[in-house]
Parts: structure tokens; C-alpha cells; sequence
């Protein structure tokens, strides 16, 4: 085969040529749109399959509900949409696309800001507007008046010998690329500032009982997550102890039962050494600290429970965190004894804030989720809690696995029932008592670091594009040539929009107006009358 | 007025409202079928010369059908002013901005879009979009009695200044994203018939499709920096405060921000990519449905932080 020559040094250039082609096709309007557009669709499947950042039980029971699906969606990272190699690769695309796009716009716009207007066209009836009219006034007179009409654009006003006609070359509208630019950079600036918070952000859950404490280390933390740079020895050392949480409901009415306040009083120390202050917190208030915020997110019931073993040894005394499963705060909880002799043993049950029984046998409801008249309602096991083989148990779920419930005289599961003061003698010895009802905080403590800048980001940005969609850039020409022998001036007016636009041609009837008018009387309020 | 005389005069209100608004719409519908006929008696008048289909636009209108729109128009204020009635009642029977739960998005969003409406009915002429405006607030009003909740105090996450600023701009923003989206589907219908000259007595009430589609154009550069600041601004802003975190790809922030990636995408096509026309009209329907989702979808959807709203 023989290639001619040419060809073959077209393939020795080729990836070159290739990376540039790349490059111009990566920073074309279409390919920015088309990327814009895929990070819509992409968004798309986050928002109907559970994420783990957002809810990680709601990603377990979704996995459990879909066994042959789960491992696949998982694995392509549809359960981590925003942080999964596909969602990162366009939006990356879509950076360097926005960023090549601006970089050598910026170049353009420096050089037009020093550029003079251009010069006319030669003839004005091909611009997509113009006019002329003829005046007694002289050639100066009719450019001052256009200066006047033209206001604050770009003006320069050359004599051409040659012709022996003045023309005037007006620019306006320059703040149109500049607010497409800033609005541009503002997207730039944005995405920068999402990143920056995300890597070096941390942001962890912790349940906390009235009356107890809590200092900001990981091991005190429920659930914690952080970004890849974020260094959990950098968690700022405050501390704070829920002095009283308050929760108040509608207590009748249509709404009745609706939450009314919530409310977490705390007392927090913001370094070691300090004096404690205190602090209220509630839902849109949070305390914000130096590396952290605290918020409140949540409430619950936590009833203080007392167990006596058979050998009258107290084995257990601490307030149960009951989670709630809905809006009316029927709870679920777990306690576990391991110290109890002769055998460990395990509740588990209920908690109703305001119970009352429907009839005979059938379990009670609640029916306001204020704390009215608190019942605890309990089964019990006995056996192994299996806490011994090093495996991490939650504290919300009783392994019965090694366990025997424990049954009354007839045969059936022993229930127990307590309001609280009661105390309830447990078969086979010992007894359980409610000693009082505590509430619980679900609090999120959180830092976000550069937050300030996706929020001027954005406002600036909103700014550029109110500029970049209302200004309008136009040029405007003015030719003006004496009259010979004392004949009138003829004026030629064109103009020409950068942004094509329908009304140029009605703009400029009144252009013509005004300038005439300007003309004709120079007093400026009556020539715009 | 007692809280519950308020709460009640709100429901009658917003009731006369519907019903008022559903007049409006057959008053629209009235006009666009009797224009067909007008057409069709003028036809046998001129006799069968099927060339002549495009008049002027500015032909003399037929003074029936000229009526029907104006009493639309005016039967849609009608529907407006009770509903602003309804909404304020409602406001102070609740003690506090009448926009906290999905009922209330439907009335207060459905009053300011039919407000921006008759705004720019009289700024810009665009009475002929009454039959979509009307037929729309109607169905978001009869969906809206799904949703009814009896007036009363916000769950604690509203209480907040946000709640103002964040659903009002929202809300305005979507009365034009409406308004937009309605030129549009009318552009898409009159300029097919136009291409094929086809152009009927019905679609010639409307306004060439170049006119409808710069109206399009003109709403949605408006609504845009509006739900820019709105969804991600004022929104960000309250969901730090509120929740924690200022993002965090909760459903309605994902929709809010699909909305706004299609938005952008339109304002690019018509500015840069001079795709005027059918392209930037689909764009912006698909804008307004994602617009849509993102406000009522999400929340009939249950998930998420903003479900709580309903
Ligand atoms: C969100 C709303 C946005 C609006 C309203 C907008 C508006 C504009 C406008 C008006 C222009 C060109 C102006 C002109 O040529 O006169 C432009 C250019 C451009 N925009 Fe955007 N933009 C937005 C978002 C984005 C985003 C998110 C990206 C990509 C990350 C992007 C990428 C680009 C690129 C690459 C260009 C220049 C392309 C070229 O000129 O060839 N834009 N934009």
C-alpha cells in the first residue's frame, strides 16, 4: 500500500489535532448544554431511591425489600448518587467546559472594554435599522445632539476628509458580558465552595437524655460522617448537657396533637476551662459554636427505668431512650440487663405518651403525643444477650436469639405495665419500677466550611444574570454631511443590536424622535416630552 | 371575626373562587368554539375558497367572541380577588402567612399565578392565554381540596422569617414559569399550523407564534433569577438553620435543582444558541413539568425533609 505522504503526516499530527478537536468539542455551547442537561437526568435517580447520606435506614430497608436488585443498583453507586464516579465525572466535564469556555471569553471582553466603537457601514439601509432626516442645524450641532440622545454609551466622532462626512460611532450594553461572565465565574465559584464543604465538613447525630451530657468526640456520636479530608482529631472541643428538653403539642382544637415547640435548654462549655453558658435550641436556632453547630432535629420519650434483680441487687437504673415511629410518638425501646443474677435479661416493648385502653384485652393507643398518662407497656426474656462475643449490638434491638421469653402462670407472654411510681414484681423474682419520664434530644452537630461561599456565589451570580438578561448591547451609527450653499444637513442614522432583537426597528422611530427633537429645541425636558 | 369564622369564610371564599374560575374557563372555551363556527358561517357567506386561511392578525375580531374573552378576563379577576380574600382569611385565622401546608401552597400559588396573569394581561395584552391560566388554577385548585387541612399553627420548622421570603419567591416564580409554559404549548400548536398553513378561526385569536414565543422568552428570564433566589438562596439558607446543613440532595432540593439545570438550559438555547422556536418551547414545558414535580410531586411523593409541609 502506499499512502500518500500527506496523509501519513496528517496521522503524525492526528493526536494533537485530536486533543484540540477534543478540547473545542469539551468547551462548544452545545456540549456545556448537553453536560447541564445530563446532571439533571443524573440527579434524577437520587431522588426516588433512598441515599445513604440522607437515609441510611431508609437505604437498609430498601435493600432488604429488593435482594436481587439491591447489589447491582449498589454497586453502580445509585445509593450514593451525588458522590458516585458517574455524577462526579459530568460534573467535572462540566467544569472544565465552563471553565475553557470563560478563560479565553475573559480575554475577549478585556480587549472589546479598551476596543473603540467600530466604524460604520458603508451602507445604512442594510442595517437591520435605520433613518434619515434632514436638519437646518450644522454637522457639530447634530453630533452634540446625539451625544445627548445617546447617553452614557461608548462615543467617538471622526471627520472623514475624503467624503467631507462626520460620522459618530456609539457602543453600549457592555454590562451584558460582563454579568454573563460574572455569572459564569459565580457558578465556578459555587461548585468550588460545595466542594470545599464537602471534604473538610463533618456532620454527626447523637441522641442526648435530659440531664445528661455530651462532649464532641467521635466516640459520643450515633451516626457520624465526614468528608475525606476532615480529621476527627480537628473535632473542636465543646461540650454541652441538656439541662430540660421542652416539647409542647396543640392541646385541642382541629390541629390538636401538632407539634407546637420544641425546645432543648442546654448549658455548654465552647473549650475546655471555660465558664458554661447557657443556651436555647430550638428548630431554626441553633448554637452555634467555633468549628461546629448544634441543631435540634428531633424529640422523644426516655422513661427511667429501675430493675431489681432475684437477689435484690439493683442491676439497672438509667433512662431508656424509646424511638419514636411516628407523629404521635408511640415509641419503641430496648432494655438490656446483663448484670442481672441469676440470668441476664432483656425488655422489650413500648411507650405511649397518652395511653388509654380500647376495651378489654386489646393493647392500648395513644391518642396525644404530649405526655398526658405515660405507659410503658414490656415483654421480658431471659438467657444469653449475647453481648459477650464481641459482635456490636444496637442498642434499639434485643437479640433473642439465645433467649427464652419469659411467660406468666397461663402459659402467655408475660406483660408488664407501668405507669409512672408503679412498680411491677417480675416472675422468678426482682421487679421493674418507672421511676420517672425524661425526655430525650436528637441532636446534629455540624460544620460546613466555606459556607459563605456558595451563598455569595450564587447572589452575585443571580446579579450577573439579571444584567446579562436585561442589558442590551447596541451600536448606533450617526453620519451627518453638510449641505452645500446653505441646503440642509443630511443625517443617516443605523444601528444594530448584538442580541437580535424584534423592537430595533420601533427603538429606533423614537431614536429618531428624540434625536430630532434634541435638534430642533435643546432644551433637554422639552425635546423629551 | 372570631379565628373560626375567618377559617370559614376562607373555605367559602376559596370555594366561590373554584366556581368562579370554572365560569371563567367555559367562558374561554365558549369563545374559542364559537369562533370556529363564526369562521365556519363566514365561509359559506364567502363561499368554498380554501386559499385565503391566513386574514391578517389584525383583521377586525369578531365582537362575540371578542366579549366571551373580555368576560374570561374578568370573571378570572373575580376568581383572583376571592381568592386573595380566601387566602388573607386563611392567614388570619392560622395567625401567620397563609403558606404552610401543600393546601395552602395550592391556593396562594394558584392566587399569584392568576395575579401575575392579569398583571401582564394588562402590561402585555396576554388575555389569550386565559383558557390555559383558568383551566390550570382550576385544577390545581380542585387538587388542592385533596390536600385540605383546617387552618391552624405551623409545625416548629416553620417558624421562620424563610418560610416568607423562600415559598414567596417560589410561588412567583412558578405563577410565571405558568404563564411561560402556556405561551409556549400555544406557540407549539399555532406554529405547526402556521408551517403547514393551516392555521384555523381558533388559532387565529391567538397571536402570531413569534409574539408568543418572545412572550415565553420574556416570563421565564423573569422567573428565573426569581427561583434561582428562591430554591437556591433563600432556600439553602433556611435548611441550614433548619436542618443543619444547607444542602443536602433531599428530594425537593434535587427537583429544585433539576428545575433550575432545565431552566438554564432553555435561557442558553434562546440566548446563545439562537434555538427559538419548537426547541426552546419543548425545553420550557419540560422546565415547568420538572417545575411542577419539584412543588407539588415531591411532597405527594411522602419522602424527604419538605414532606412534612403537607
Ligand atoms: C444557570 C443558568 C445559566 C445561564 C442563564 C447562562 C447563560 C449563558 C449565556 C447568556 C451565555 C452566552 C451569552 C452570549 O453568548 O451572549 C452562556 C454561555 C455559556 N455558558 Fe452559560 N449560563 C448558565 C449556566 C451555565 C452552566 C451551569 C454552564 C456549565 C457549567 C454554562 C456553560 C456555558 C458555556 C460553556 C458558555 C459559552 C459557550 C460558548 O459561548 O460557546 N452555563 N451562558
Amino acid at each position: 500500500m502506499s499512502a500518500p505522504t500527506r496523509e501519513r503526516r496528517a496521522s503524525e499530527l492526528a493526536p494533537r489535532e485530536f486533543l484540540r478537536w477534543m478540547w473545542r468539542q469539551l468547551t462548544s455551547m452545545r456540549t456545556a448544554l448537553f453536560l447541564l442537561l445530563l446532571l439533571a437526568v443524573a440527579a434524577v435517580p437520587g431522588s426516588f431511591i433512598p441515599q445513604r447520606g440522607v437515609d441510611e435506614r431508609a437505604v437498609e430497608v430498601y435493600v432488604m425489600d429488593h435482594p436481587t436488585m439491591a447489589p447491582i443498583l449498589d454497586a453502580l453507586g445509585f445509593f450514593s448518587v451525588y458522590s458516585s464516579p458517574w455524577f462526579s465525572a459530568i460534573y467535572l466535564l462540566l467544569m472544565v467546559s465552563l471553565i475553557g469556555c470563560i478563560v479565553p471569553r475573559m480575554a475577549v471582553y478585556a480587549k472589546a472594554l479598551r476596543a473603540r466603537p467600530p466604524r460604520a457601514p458603508r451602507n445604512f439601509s442594510r442595517m437591520p435599522a435605520s433613518g434619515t432626516f434632514e436638519t437646518s442645524a450644522s454637522v457639530e450641532e447634530v453630533m452634540h445632539a446625539g451625544r445627548r440622545v445617546l447617553g452614557r454609551a461608548r462615543i467617538d466622532v471622526v471627520d472623514d476628509a475624503g467624503s467631507g462626512t462626520t460620522e459618530l460611532r456609539a457602543e453600549k450594553g457592555y454590562l451584558r458580558e460582563l454579568g454573563n461572565l460574572v455569572f459564569h465565574v459565580s457558578i465556578v465559584v459555587v461548585l468550588v465552595g460545595v466542594a470545599v464543604g464537602s471534604l473538610w465538613g463533618y456532620r454527626g447525630a447523637v441522641i442526648v437524655t435530659e440531664g445528661e451530657g455530651f462532649s464532641n468526640t467521635l466516640s459520643q456520636y450515633n451516626e457520624f460522617s465526614s468528608g475525606p479530608l476532615f480529621d476527627a482529631e480537628d473535632l473542636p472541643p465543646f461540650s454541652f448537657r441538656v439541662d430540660r428538653m421542652i416539647a409542647e403539642f396543640q392541646p385541642e382544637g382541629p390541629q390538636r396533637g401538632a407539634p407546637k415547640l420544641f425546645q432543648a435548654d442546654v448549658t455548654y462549655t465552647e473549650r475546655p476551662g471555660e465558664d458554661p453558658e447557657q443556651y436555647e435550641i430550638y428548630v431554626n436556632h441553633p448554637l452555634s459554636l467555633d468549628g461546629g453547630s448544634v441543631f435540634l432535629v428531633g424529640q422523644g420519650y426516655a422513661p427511667v427505668l429501675r430493675v431489681t434483680d432475684a437477689t435484690g441487687e439493683v442491676v439497672f437504673d438509667d433512662a431508656v431512650v424509646f424511638l419514636p415511629s411516628d407523629g404521635s410518638y408511640e415509641s419503641q425501646g430496648v432494655i438490656k440487663v446483663p448484670d442481672a443474677q441469676p440470668e441476664q435479661m432483656g425488655f422489650q416493648g413500648f411507650f405511649l405518651p397518652t395511653a388509654v385502653s380500647a376495651g378489654d384485652g386489646a393493647p392500648s393507643t395513644s391518642i396525644y403525643p404530649g405526655a398526658v398518662n405515660p405507659l410503658v407497656g414490656l415483654r421480658m426474656w431471659t438467657g444469653d444477650l449475647g453481648l459477650d462475643e464481641g459482635v456490636p449490638q444496637s442498642v434499639y434491638v434485643l437479640e433473642k436469639d439465645t433467649m427464652t421469653p419469659v411467660n406468666d402462670e397461663n402459659g402467655e407472654p408475660f406483660n408488664i405495665s407501668l405507669s409512672p411510681g408503679q412498680v411491677q414484681e417480675l416472675p422468678g423474682g426482682g421487679s421493674i419500677e418507672f421511676v420517672e419520664l425524661k425526655r430525650f434530644a436528637r441532636l446534629q452537630v455540624a460544620q460546613t466550611p466555606a459556607m459563605t461561599l456558595p451563598l455569595a456565589g450564587v447572589s452575585v451570580g443571580v446579579l450577573g444574570l439579571i444584567a446579562s438578561l436585561m442589558v442590551r448591547p447596541r451600536r448606533t451609527w450617526i453620519r451627518a454631511r453638510a449641505g452645500e450653499g446653505g441646503s440642509p444637513t443630511v443625517v443617516e442614522v443605523a444601528a444594530l443590536d448584538r442580541v437580535p432583537r424584534d423592537e430595533l426597528p420601533e427603538e429606533i422611530d423614537d431614536f429618531l424622535a428624540q434625536f430630532r427633537a434634541e435638534l430642533g429645541d435643546s432644551t433637554p425636558e422639552e425635546s423629551r416630552a | 371575626m372570631s379565628l373560626e369564622q375567618y377559617a370559614q369564610f376562607s373555605n367559602y371564599a376559596m370555594v366561590s373562587a373554584t366556581c368562579v374560575l370554572a365560569l371563567a374557563f367555559l367562558a374561554h372555551v365558549a369563545e374559542w368554539a364559537l369562533a370556529r363556527k363564526v369562521e365556519a358561517s363566514e365561509r359559506a357567506l364567502v363561499g368554498a375558497d380554501g386559499q385565503d386561511i391566513t386574514p391578517p392578525v389584525d383583521a377586525p375580531a369578531d365582537p362575540v367572541t371578542e366579549r366571551l374573552s373580555r368576560v374570561g378576563v374578568l370573571l378570572t379577576g373575580l376568581a383572583a380577588a376571592i381568592l386573595v380574600a380566601s387566602v388573607i382569611a386563611r392567614g388570619l385565622a392560622a395567625e401567620r402567612v397563609p403558606w404552610g401546608n401543600m393546601y395552602e401552597f395550592g391556593l396562594a400559588g394558584t392566587m399569584i399565578a392568576l395575579v401575575v396573569y392579569l398583571v401582564l394581561v394588562r402590561t402585555n395584552g396576554v388575555q389569550w392565554l386565559g383558557g390555559i391560566v383558568s383551566g390550570f388554577g382550576l385544577v390545581v385548585l380542585g387538587m388542592s381540596i385533596s390536600t385540605y387541612v383546617p387552618a391552624g399553627p405551623l409545625v416548629p420548622a416553620l417558624h421562620s422569617y424563610w418560610l416568607v421570603i423562600h415559598v414567596a419567591a417560589v410561588m412567583l416564580a412558578g405563577g410565571l414559569f405558568l404563564v411561560g409554559a402556556a405561551a409556549s404549548v400555544l406557540y407549539l400548536i399555532r406554529s405547526r399550523s402556521e408551517e403547514r398553513g393551516t392555521v384555523g378561526p381558533v388559532l387565529r385569536r391567538f397571536p402570531a407564534s413569534a409574539v408568543m414565543d418572545k412572550i415565553a422568552y420574556r416570563v421565564n428570564a423573569a422567573a428565573f433569577p426569581l427561583w434561582t433566589f428562591g430554591s437556591l438562596i433563600a432556600g439553602p439558607i433556611w435548611a441550614h438553620y433548619a436542618w443543619g446543613r444547607y444542602w443536602g440532595w433531599d428530594p425537593k432540593e434535587v427537583w429544585a435543582f433539576i428545575t433550575w439545570v432545565v431552566y438554564a438550559g432553555y435561557l442558553h438555547a434562546r440566548a446563545t444558541a439562537g434555538w427559538k422556536g419548537r426547541r426552546a418551547a419543548l425545553f420550557c414545558l419540560i422546565g415547568f413539568a420538572t417545575f411542577l414535580f419539584s412543588y407539588y410531586g415531591v411532597n405527594l411523593f411522602g419522602s424527604g425533609l419538605h414532606s412534612y409541609a403537607k
